[in-house]
């Protein structure tokens, strides 16, 4: 296990920034941790980082408790925080070089190591540019191989492709995803459903500081009841009788949104149950707009969960 | 120990980069100190009579000493922009150790200092200054001047992890810079001074040093203020060397 996370607590003031949690990360694996803004995503990140102090709980990285063994365990971690922490007014190279001073490598290595990021990184051709000449592409780039230069067991990245253009973002998946396989254990934060889908081999939901569901992609999917049918209706007046004959087949009670004349059911037979459904509106002439298996998306488990942690909220006084 | 010297040395390294690579900042500080020369050399100081010394020789020394404390105020300004831009996080995260983030950026601060003391001496001579004293003295007095400007990093690097916003170190940063240089003997003698002000101007940390200075470099007794003035830079070291790795340990939390 390369992150362990006990009943940790963070208080700033009154507020309660993390509120007892408790996750694991395994060796080789890619943890996001999900959550609307002021979930305490960062939080967590920083106390991991050793920038934090947990006020209850501990959490260790590859065995080294964050408060006891914070010195040690820095050698162990990279970490690309919110913004690229690059300095602009040096080079790319002279960046990774000093960073890899201060893990302590020796200059000969950290020379070599400097190229083999920046090439790694296609960084080769602005390699002795000032980073302020940089996109921000590049930057983020250059932050992610910063936090590699020492191949760090665990990294930690907080919100790594944010305001990044679409090809990018590709391309820092695609260098996380190597990282990966080469056994690097990665924690990232995200507000994108579709990154941590891409990335992720575990998920922890975090909500006003506290875990609300950890699972695996298809796993969380489940839990919101899989796969639905979902017919939309050309004329709100047959939205009754669709509702009906969805129900009948079904065998339960539809779900019905009358704005976007819309019926869904739950289905586990997918295909052959469309083809049921599409037979029975034709025998009843309900005209359709779209029929349509489909799979919830991380959004709507996302939503799911969230939302209903807000509506518990506004019930309590 | 030796990985404290070695980190300390790369944000040194880190640090004069910086300061190279924004010229601007470097004329600025170089300026600023030169119009206070001329301006008082030539405009102002006509009124102002010293017994017993030309007006040049008495100004020039102090001179000297605004040079090496206003290159600082960069430094709190530049920890406060490291602070906002997450640099200093990544830092944090390092296993780099931990004086070495101040610790460097204050020996840029010095070695911004012997350039900037260079360029005014140079400048001091131009305008009439001259050294009465042996070599030795002269080199003392030097060093005494970069011993107080190396102290007074540390204030304003206290400066700058207490505001964390580059707006209010800068502004943060002026105001001991004026009550220091302007309560002070380092343009005008004391005695002009209403009598509630004298104690203080006299004898506060800048008045100090210029008089040791002046003594220094003038081939003058200097032992009196000397060993005040040297009292004065250990003691300001020391407080703001220990509130600054106190706010730096706490900075972030």
């Amino acid at each position: 296990m390369m992150i362990e996370v006990d009943g940790v607590v963070k208080r700033f003031g009154s507020t309660r920034a993390l509120d007892n949690v408790t996750l694991r990360g395994d060796r080789g694996r890619v943890l996001a941790l999900l959550g609307p803004n002021g979930a305490g995503k960062t939080t967590l990140i920083r106390i991991l980082t050793t920038l934090l102090k947990p006020d209850a709980g501990c959490a260790r990285i590859g065995g080294l408790d964050v408060a006891e063994d914070a010195g040690r365990l820095r050698s162990l971690i990279g970490f690309a925080g919110q913004y690229a922490a690059v300095d602009e007014l040096l080079t790319g190279r002279e960046n990774l070089e000093l960073i890899g001073l201060w893990y302590h490598l020796d200059k000969a290595e950290y020379r070599r190591r400097a190229t083999d990021v920046l090439e790694r990184f296609t960084l080769t051709e602005a390699a002795d540019r000032l980073v302020k000449t940089y996109s921000g592409g590049m930057r983020r780039r250059l932050d992610i191989g910063a936090a590699l230069i020492a191949r760090p067991q665990v990294l930690f990245l907080d919100e790594p492709t944010t305001g990044l253009d679409p090809r990018t973002r590709n391309d820092v998946w695609e260098f996380i995803e190597e990282l990966v396989g080469e056994g690097t254990t990665v924690m990232l934060t995200t507000q994108y459903m579709d990154e941590a889908e891409r990335l992720a081999h575990e998920i922890v939901v975090l909500d006003s500081g506290a875990v609300i569901a950890h699972g695996t992609v298809a796993g969380l999917k489940d839990r919101l009841g899989g796969d639905r049918l979902e017919a939309r209706v050309r004329e709100a007046a047959v939205l009754g009788r669709a509702a009906a004959v969805l129900g009948e087949l079904a065998g339960t009670t539809p779900h019905v949104d009358p704005d976007r004349q819309l019926v869904s059911v739950p289905t586990k037979t997918g295909t052959a149950f469309l083809l049921t459904a599409a037979r029975r509106f034709e025998e009843e002439h309900i005209s359709l707009d779209d029929l349509g298996i489909r799979r919830p998306s991380l959004d709507d488990v996302f939503l799911a969960l969230t939302g209903a942690r807000a509506t518990d909220r506004e019930g309590t006084p | 120990m030796s990985f404290l010297v070695r980190d300390t040395i790369g944000v040194a390294k880190r640090n004069l980069l910086r300061i190279v690579r924004t010229p601007i900042m470097l004329i600025v500080t170089a300026v600023q100190p030169a119009l206070l020369l001329l301006l008082f050399r030539y405009v102002l100081g006509g009124a102002i009579t010293i017994p017993g010394e030309s007006y040049v020789d008495y100004l020039v020394p102090a001179v000297f000493v605004e040079a090496v404390l206003i290159g600082g105020m960069t430094t709190s300004i530049g920890l406060a922009e490291d602070l906002k831009s997450g640099i200093i996080d990544r830092f944090r995260s390092l296993p780099m150790a931990r004086p070495a983030v101040l610790a460097g950026r204050t020996l840029a601060d010095l070695s911004r200092s012997v350039l900037s003391l260079a360029i005014m001496v140079g400048l001091g001579i131009a305008v009439g200054f001259r050294f009465h004293a042996g070599i030795g003295a002269i080199v003392g007095g030097l060093l005494l001047i970069l011993g107080f400007g190396y102290a007074f990093s540390w204030m304003y690097i206290t400066i700058g992890l207490a505001t964390k916003d580059p707006e209010s170190a800068q502004i943060a940063g002026i105001l001991p810079f004026f009550v220091l240089m302007f309560a002070s003997n380092a343009i005008v003698p004391v005695a002009t001074m209403p009598h509630w002000l004298r104690g203080f101007a006299r004898n506060q940390p800048l008045s100090v040093t210029v008089s040791a200075a002046r003594a220094l470099l003038e081939g003058a007794p200097a032992t009196h203020w000397l060993w005040q003035a040297l009292a004065w830079s250990a003691a300001i070291l020391l407080v703001f060397l220990a509130l600054a790795l106190g706010l730096y340990r706490n900075a972030i939390e």
